[in-house]
């Protein structure tokens, strides 16, 4: 019981910090890119194509990333349930 | 063919087919009722949650309100997709594990309490009923402008085919049906916007035309520059700078985020798949399905823009294309004539005496019936404003429909169109019509009114219940509080991140959250947010009092803030929860162990 109990704490520490870390990028992108740094993104950086950079992740490239973050999240988090199952057959 | 004949056509057809799947697929039990049986494949549930969650005001209002926002529409494109990412990995895995059919279910029985339920409940319901407002809305805009009805009677009519085979087919029903939705409403979106892609900027791929080149003119300039050129050259503000403030946009943006995070009517449909690792799939084809929609909109708000300015702008009226005609009979369109020159003049505030304002008249156009001015137009009754020039006043939610008319689109992809824009609108007002109706028939009689109701008599209840919502729904679509569907819908967010996103939030991830702390968290929330939004949207308040500067759309975040803090401090106070709650706290978080059946029975 102790060892799965130990187990279990290690997949939840595991999965906050995915969550967490996946947060951080989807605040980036959408906050930080489309509304924070617009301006400032618009000006220095080079365009996407000819729409202005900040603009663009705004529109489009927000989007993009959002799908990424999902796609990521499943396939992390399908590799931290087969851990904590593998750690608990163990512990048995 | 004629245009109508197209339409009627591609409607009918469209109608066959989801009455068709709903009655095929009716529900037999309430666990198929509410969740379908819990058996629905994560690729269909995919399809069908992105049919659910894109609404008429994300079809059809949408594109309009980036085509006169620009930049500024902006708070919808990430709004709603980046809230989807939160739904993903902060709820319904969670909600999935827990394993009962409702949103309110997870409340009471977290907080362990039937207030809390209660609470929960009359959330639900004041969600839903302002969300499907919007819907039944879209769905009258959209009967009006196909068979020149009033937009009362297009409500009604909508009402009607929802309720029949939503109110009927329960969950198992309406999964089906929104597959074949989403498929009709993806080629209704695209098809368009690929066609006038190739028009204006000679690039068959919608996304790439927009930051490429303009090719219709004389020489091909970058098509974004041209569209802030010819804005700025009519007074308006550059497509690609906006005018919101940075705080209001953050804020609206925040809300619209932590909204869709906590509307239930998505989050029932991930119960509606076999386990949590099939959850997280169908997130991921969801948002796909989804991402392929949103990444349209702006190209057709911005082509649209372009096609509308130079389709009407100094155009003598006469000379106007008949289409204009047809929006001006259904009012969403209408001149005047402030310089008595006989040509449309389409200007910003830039141009205006005052620098303010860009308004035609005030309000939505009245027009006197039957009446018509020195060209031949229809004549408004309301109250012009003299101090700017501009002539057109035209709504947001014309843009999408009047886009392939403008951009001289062939007939059937016309009609693929409207057959899109009902399919929108069905398929999220079918949802939210579930989910009150099992809101009411399971939270409120079976779990606090009525605990020995049998499966045959809580199925009664819920389609009585769902007629109920629909009467109220329809009143409502006829007489909207807002202007928009989009400014509507954007207020269900509002109360939704201020009520259940927080709470539910709270419900899994603090051990110490009890019910006390969520329930007076969730009250002031919502009060919160419900009186701003009154207060400035029906009593007369105006900008200069906003807390901040932060606009009632953007309020759910500043009402999320409250809930969160007044929950903490409460909680703080008044005891732990016990221990069967923690324990269930601990059995949604991990995966594994039985799989849970989708309803309790």
């Amino acid at each position: 019981m102790g060892k799965s109990n130990a187990a279990k704490g290690r997949y939840w520490k595991a999965h906050l910090r995915c969550v967490g870390v996946l947060l951080l990028i989807w605040f980036f992108v959408s906050f930080g890119c489309g509304i924070l740094f617009r301006d400032w993104l618009d000006q220095s950086f080079p365009g996407v194509g000819s729409a202005p950079f900040g603009f663009w992740m705004a529109q489009q490239g927000s989007i993009i990333c959002f799908v990424l973050i999902l796609v990521a999240y499943a396939i992390r988090m399908a590799r931290l349930e087969d851990n904590l199952e593998h750690d608990e057959e163990e512990a048995k | 063919m004629s245009q109508d004949g197209y339409n009627y056509l591609f409607i009918g057809l469209s109608f066959a087919l989801y009455i068709g799947i709903a009655i095929r697929q009716r529900a037999g039990s309430t666990s198929e009722y509410y969740t379908a049986g819990g058996g629905v494949s994560p690729f269909a549930n995919g399809m069908a949650t992105a049919a659910d969650w894109m609404s008429a005001a994300t079809f059809i209002s949408m594109a309009g309100s980036l085509a006169i926002g620009g930049y500024d529409g902006s708070r919808f494109l990430m709004g709603w997709t980046g809230g989807f990412v939160l739904l993903t990995v902060l709820m319904v895995p969670f909600l999935r594990k827990f394993g009962k059919a409702t949103v309110p279910d997870f409340v009471g029985d977290r907080y362990y309490s039937k207030t809390a339920r209660l609470v929960a409940v009359i959330c639900a319901i004041f969600i839903c009923l302002t969300y499907i407002m919007g819907q039944m809305r879209g769905v009258g805009l959209v009967f009006s402008q196909l068979f020149g009805i009033k937009i009362a009677t297009g409500v009604i009519v909508g009402g009607a085919i929802v309720f029949f085979y939503a109110g009927l087919g329960g969950m198992k029903g309406i999964t089906y049906t929104q597959v074949a939705q989403y498929c009709v409403m993806a080629f209704a979106y695209t098809i368009p916007a690929i066609f006038i892609a190739i028009a204006l900027t000679n690039n068959f791929i919608p996304q790439l035309g927009f930051i490429g080149d303009y090719t219709a003119g004389k020489e091909a300039v970058p098509f974004l520059e041209k569209l802030n050129h010819i804005n700025t050259d009519l007074g308006f503000a550059k497509y690609t700078d906006g005018s919101l403030s940075r705080i209001d946009m953050f804020c609206i943006t925040a809300a619209l985020m932590c909204g869709t995070a906590g509307l239930p009517h998505v989050i029932v449909r991930f119960f509606t798949v076999k386990n949590v690792k099939a959850v997280r799939t169908s997130a991921c084809w969801t948002l796909s399905f989804i991402a392929v929609i949103y990444l349209t909109a702006p190209t057709i708000g911005a082509f649209s823009r372009v096609n509308l300015i130079e389709n009407l702008n100094d155009k003598p009226y006469a000379e106007t294309p008949s289409w204009f005609q047809d929006f001006e009979e259904t009012g969403q369109m209408a001149w005047v004539d402030k310089n008595g020159d006989g040509k449309i003049q389409y200007w910003g505030a830039g141009k205006s005496e005052s620098g303010k304002s860009g308004a035609v008249f005030l309000g939505k156009p009245v027009f006197k019936e039957g009446a018509t001015g020195s060209f031949g137009e229809r004549v408004v009754t309301n109250v012009v404003v003299t101090d700017n020039p501009n002539e057109l006043y035209f709504g947001n939610d014309v843009m999408v429909m009047a886009n392939p008319y403008m951009g001289g689109l062939p007939k059937w992809a016309i009609a693929l169109l409207m057959a899109g824009c009902i399919a929108a609108a069905l398929s999220t007002a079918a949802g939210l019509l579930l989910v009150l109706s099992t809101s009411i028939s399971h939270d409120l009689m079976k779990k606090i009114v009525k605990p020995g109701l049998s499966d045959k008599e809580e199925i009664k209840y819920a389609r009585l219940a769902s007629l109920g919502a629909l009467i109220v729904a329809i009143f409502f679509g006829i007489n909207p509080p807002s202007t928009f569907v989009a400014k509507t819908v954007a207020f269900a967010f509002g109360l939704a991140a201020s009520s259940f996103f927080p709470t539910l939030l709270m419900g899994i991830f603090s051990r110490r959250m009890n019910k006390e702390g969520a329930i007076s968290g969730m009250i002031s929330g919502i009060l919160f947010t419900m009186s701003y939004i009154i207060y400035f949207q029906f009593m007369g308040g105006t900008k200069d009092q906003y807390f901040f500067g932060i606009s009632p759309e953007g309020i759910g975040f500043l009402g999320m803030l409250i809930n969160f803090g007044v929950a903490f401090s409460v909680a703080a106070f008044t005891p732990a929860p016990p221990k069967e709650v923690t324990d269930l706290i601990d059995n949604v978080r991990f995966p594994g162990g039985a799989e849970t059946e989708a309803v309790d029975h």
